[in-house]
């Protein structure tokens, strides 16, 4: 039986998403690391960018910043930000992780603020590059750890566009055709989003979850998929790779 | 209410633009005013080197909007910003365009009062800042949300001459909503644009590798926003690792991306990005940043922090001077070129 925590977990499922001689976008932290194992993985041929201009680096070390010298340490292009959004834009990006403070059954995303606008109780960054790419990539992912307060309807600001308030609600609003969230990757489950409603839903439960788990840590209504999967654990070429290669300082996985 | 005027007009369903955007703008997108402007801007290419105090001093007014280069942690005019906060500078409206450490600075001198926001009060992965955070939710800031996408079109917008740009993010969201932007139909396809109004600041200050005299500029790594920042700004204030030769200059102008004729101050700043992160020169200096956000959640402790750093030294030596000098800047250039582990100094710590 292989050891791992919750964050070498979501970590694992999500690289195994990232198809091999696609592009995403990342930022730092879980969603590097996920791209930075698919690499050595599942997806040799993945392409990584920052929003910042940094593409195709070989990360040395994980970045501490989008814009920090390792996201184009022998990189293929040490760009810019329009040129990162602009090839967004153009529908050359096939994938991009994103986080958030709550999110929604339709996958919309806050991390702007909790309570009102002019004086709002807790202020957090807004959208930095997150509406840009969720808008613009073709799939949108998170990895978060999944609790009643973070999935809730009762979003603050939706600051990120989702499915919206449903299906056909993006493209009503503006924004590109056939796009949007993909998957959800929790510390209880993989969700992804129902075909006619636009609205989340369970496709698979991690090992030792159970249906109630996931219920009581969720503020909404969810879907099921009619045949719920289980999620498989990581390998011990995943684990050794990500403890080895990907983040020997445990600057992500000791987060756990 | 902040400072300076708001630019914003009512939508007209007539001419079928829509105002989705309920918040003020804070510049003036008329590309015609800004031609007036430009049409006045001296193209001699003189020797503009200075201080930083004397340009901090001419070029940035009370009540002036400001755009600042580089990347919040990287390659930020960090000697520029210090001394904005020095000089008490007061009322001034800010592109919060990837702001971390560079909003840090400016929101521990209170020199803000309104700010178009794309990120801001957070350091990325090292955690919020209290004292920005504060400022902000005691509504001493008036915002203004966009995006980083949004923001960067902006000054494309007004490096292009023009009022605005049509882009395809932001709409649907209360990040429009409380934008000040319109939604528009494309005149060929009848596709929903999001119409971005242009972005031209009446200052900016950006750091880069190396520049001559005149300030014809290079930078290494990443540009991020700066080319079209450089060209959208109304003054431009250039710190530079280093001056070198016009004649060097002119040996690589396919390296040239800023021409002398955007710049109005050069000012031969080493190390002028500490600390954060320069490209090919020097890394960020961690344990730095995480002794500024510590200081924060004290009063007493933060306002000890900004006298040992900002106000009780004169410039940017004094300023590296009280943070290790030369041996600690050794150290980051080693971080920067990976050859820390060879030299056997502490990854992060002194």
């Amino acid at each position: 039986m292989v050891e791992y925590n919750r964050m070498e977990l979501m970590i694992c499922l999500a690289s195994r998403y990232l198809e091999d001689g696609s592009t995403v976008v990342v930022g730092t932290g879980a969603p590097c690391a996920a791209a930075m194992l698919a690499q050595k993985t599942s997806a040799p041929n993945l392409m990584i960018m920052f929003e910042a201009g940094g593409v195709g680096p070989l990360l040395p070390s994980m970045p501490i910043s989008v814009g920090d010298s390792r996201t184009f340490y022998k990189g293929l292009l040490a760009s810019s930000m329009p040129e990162i959004m602009e090839t967004c834009q153009r529908g050359m990006v096939d994938y991009t992780f994103l986080g958030g403070a709550q999110i929604d059954m339709y996958g919309n995303i806050n991390s702007t603020l909790i309570g009102e606008y002019d004086r709002p109780k807790v202020r957090f960054p807004g959208s930095g590059g997150a509406n840009d790419l969720a808008s613009l990539c073709w799939r949108t992912m998170m990895i978060t750890p999944q609790d009643k307060s973070r999935f809730t309807n009762n979003i603050d600001f939706i600051t990120t566009p989702g499915y919206l308030t449903g299906k056909g609600s993006r493209e009503a609003a503006g924004l590109p055709a056939g796009c949007g969230p993909y998957k959800i990757i929790t510390d209880l489950a993989v969700m992804g989003f129902d075909e006619e409603t636009k609205r989340m839903r369970v496709e698979s439960l991690h090992p030792g979850v159970t249906r109630e788990d996931v219920i009581n840590n969720t503020g909404f209504e969810l879907l099921w998929a009619e045949e719920l999967g289980s999620s498989e654990p990581p390998t011990e070429q995943e684990l050794t790779i990500l403890r080895n290669e990907v983040d020997p300082l445990r600057y992500i996985i000791g987060r756990a | 209410m902040s400072s300076g005027k708001d630019y914003s007009v009512p939508g007209n369903k007539d001419v079928t633009y829509v105002k989705v955007g309920t918040r003020r703008l804070f510049t003036n997108p008329d590309a015609d005013d800004a031609r007036e402007f430009f049409k006045n801007k001296s193209r001699k290419m003189v020797n503009k080197v200075t201080t930083v105090k004397e340009a901090v001093s001419r070029l940035i007014q009370d009540g002036d909007y400001l755009g600042v280069g580089g990347f919040g942690s990287n390659r930020i005019p960090t000697a520029v910003l210090h001394e904005i906060v020095r000089q008490k500078k007061r009322n001034l409206g800010f592109a919060g365009h990837t702001s971390t450490h560079d909003m840090q600075i400016l929101a521990a001198g209170k020199c803000f009062d309104r700010c178009d926001v794309a990120y801001v009060v957070g350091l990325e992965a090292r955690g919020l800042s209290k004292v920005s955070r504060k400022y902000f939710e005691n509504g001493e800031v008036e915002a203004t949300e966009w995006t980083n996408a949004a923001l960067t079109w902006r000054y494309k917008a007004a490096a292009m001459g023009l009022s605005f740009i049509p882009a395809r993010n932001m709409m649907g969201t209360d990040t429009i909503r409380y934008s000040a932007a319109m939604v528009m139909p494309c005149p060929y396809t009848g596709k929903k644009f999001v119409a971005l109004p242009a972005l031209y600041p009446d200052v900016a200050a950006i750091h880069v590798h190396r520049c001559d005299m005149y300030g014809n500029a290079q930078i290494d790594g990443i540009a991020v926003a700066d080319y079209d920042l450089a060209r959208a700004a109304k003054k431009l204030i250039i710190t530079t690792e280093r001056i070198i030769s016009n004649e060097e200059i002119r040996q690589k102008p396919d390296r040239n991306i800023i021409p002398y004729f955007l710049v109005d101050a050069v000012i031969e700043v080493p190390y002028g990005a500490y600390p954060s992160n320069m490209a090919y020169e020097y890394f960020s200096d961690e344990y730095h940043l995480q002794e500024w956000l510590k200081a924060e959640k004290d009063e007493e402790t933060f306002k000890a922090f900004l006298e040992k750093n900002i106000f009780g030294v004169k410039d940017h030596w004094g300023y590296l001077e009280v943070n290790g000098g030369l041996e600690r800047l050794s150290k980051l250039r080693a971080q920067e070129n990976l050859t820390d582990k060879l030299l056997n100094n502490n990854n992060n710590g002194r």
